[in-house]
């Protein structure tokens, strides 16, 4: 297994509490948006996403997703922190799970905690848009008689770019 | 010794069948060496095909995990790393 567990904790310039963490592990959303409570904030917005059991058609029957340790790291950081530069983020928390992950299973949580909704959403929004396209991720779908790399979907990556408008 | 590091991921990897490689340079590098020359020379040294896999215009390269052009220059002792299309979140 060439991926390992990597949990990142620091504060940056902006004040935002950034908690970023690429694990084989799964993770407790509960826990999570209660530590994302702390700070006092007005709202926290989160993205939970499961794998799938279909896709284009083909029953999935595992997931199985890499990443490139150190630079995936440090590209979710520059993406939360292009979050925290556009919109009022207290504190911000990305979960990226690696590994063989299955149908049901918990594979990304993202969380923003802000004072206003409006922002907890739109960066919540913005951060799992650039995830899909923007950090060092590729998932393989291992069905019934064969196995595939997953293409980036154009329909991602117009989404992700409209943010730039 | 003036080497550098070369690193494949995901589907990549399984198309040049390894995940990472050595690549001696020529001895006068203080300039570096473009990474379109890199190519060159891996497919040089390893394998002709990988020239057309290594220049697809789909695969993203990434000099010490930051994505740069192909006409950046590569320095000894850097990582380098060839990456396809990435499918995160």
């Amino acid at each position: 297994m060439r991926s390992r567990s990597f949990l990142l904790l620091l504060e940056v310039s902006l004040s935002v509490d950034i908690k970023i963490a690429v694990q084989v592990e799964d993770f407790d959303v509960t826990a999570e948006t209660a530590r994302l409570s702390i700070f006092g904030t007005g709202g926290i917005n989160s993205f939970t996403g499961i794998v799938r059991h279909q896709n284009d058609d083909s029953e999935v029957q595992c997931l199985r997703l890499e990443h490139y340790p150190g630079m995936t790291e440090s590209q979710i950081l520059a993406i939360i922190q292009d979050a925290a530069e556009r919109w009022d983020v207290l504190g911000a928390t990305v979960i990226h799970r690696v590994g063989d992950l299955y149908p049901g299973d918990q594979i990304v949580f993202v969380g923003v905690a802000s004072p206003h909704r409006g922002d907890a959403f739109d960066a919540c929004e913005f951060i799992i848009d650039y995830l899909k396209t923007r950090a060092t991720f590729w998932k393989k779908e291992l069905l019934p008689d064969s196995e595939r790399w997953l293409k980036t979907r154009q329909s991602d990556v117009d989404t992700a770019n409209a943010w730039q408008k | 010794m003036n080497s550098i590091n070369i690193q494949f991921f995901a589907s990549l990897r399984e198309e040049v069948g390894k995940d990472k490689i050595s690549l001696t340079l020529p001895a006068d590098m203080s300039a570096g060496l473009p990474v379109s020359e890199i190519v060159n020379k891996l497919a040089q040294q390893e394998n002709a095909a990988w020239q057309s896999i290594l220049e697809a215009s789909d695969i993203l390269v990434a000099v010490n995990q930051t994505l740069v052009d192909r006409d950046h220059c590569v320095l000894p002792g850097d990582e380098v790393a060839f990456l396809p299309p990435v499918t995160g979140g």
